[in-house]
């Protein structure tokens, strides 16, 4: 019965890639949450934008750069990346300055879609109030 | 109602796992259920048996321990989490080549699915930290 179970998990990322562990382990979680068949998403606001920017280069503070598993996601089936806009504005940033992420339809004979979406703080809001579970990094 | 409980947050540093046990502590007195604690982050530090706090402070690491033993709570260590910060059981401690290990009673370590699990089996998940 257990299994059967369909939750709606939100995983919220709040804090830049590097600096602290949290953006990392948030990832972690995420990657093994996928084998649990929930209905899954992400969202990425506040310093957590910058996780999703293209071209990072950690070389010069000794540390892993774990961005190019963001780009694995779509083949775990996480396909639902939220943006905010105003947290990307508020930084400087536009969508042009994400890198690009995909996931296949299989519905659709595998056509390549973007997994990143921008939203408005407001439809963020509206998309938090719908989910069962919000583990926030 | 059923409450899963998430500590992202060491001992003494951050009120979190202080907060997550007087949490517990009320929701079992209220009669609900606990599905389960799952320490995250540095919230794995909370499981280490080794911590010596001042005689006139509490011991959160205790504190868990005998709630738990209390109400049979599952308290639960990311095995990912603790293998990096130096939190092991013993099998743990063989696995890996360590000369001792340091969980504390009452503590077990296991996977993220845990959470993954606390997050479908609950009505709400709960989480201490920033």
């Amino acid at each position: 019965m257990q299994e059967e179970t369909i939750k709606k998990f939100m995983y919220m990322n709040r804090k830049a890639p590097y600096g602290t562990i949290y953006a990392l382990e948030a990832l972690e979680v995420v990657l093994i949450g996928a084998a649990f068949d929930q209905d899954v998403s992400l969202a990425f606001l506040d310093d957590g934008v910058f996780q999703l920017v293209e071209g990072q280069d950690t070389d010069g503070i000794g540390v892993k750069n774990f961005s190019p598993a963001f780009r694995a996601l779509g083949d775990y089936d996480v396909t639902k990346l939220f943006v905010e806009k105003e947290s990307l504005e508020e930084r400087g940033l536009s969508p042009d300055d994400l890198m690009e992420l995909v996931w296949e339809d299989e519905d659709d004979d595998w056509a390549e879609k973007p997994s990143i979406r921008i939203v408005t703080r407001d439809e963020l809001k509206s998309i938090l109030g719908d989910q069962d579970v919000i583990l926030s990094f | 109602m059923k409450f899963g409980v998430v500590v992202n947050e060491g001992p003494y540093t951050h009120q979190a796992s202080d907060s997550a046990y007087q949490f517990t502590k009320a929701a079992l007195a209220k009669g609900h259920e606990i599905t389960r604690v799952f320490f995250y982050h540095d919230g794995v530090n909370n499981g280490t048996r080794l911590t010596v706090p001042p005689q006139d402070d509490r011991n959160i690491q205790k504190n868990w321990t005998e709630l738990g033993k209390e109400h049979d709570l599952d308290l639960v260590v990311c095995i990912a989490a603790a293998q990096r910060r130096g939190i092991l059981d013993e099998n743990e401690a063989k696995r890996q080549g360590k000369d001792a290990d340091n969980i504390a009673e009452g503590f077990r370590i296991s996977g993220l699915g845990q959470l993954i699990e606390a997050g479908i089996m609950s009505d709400r998940l709960v989480t201490f930290g920033d």
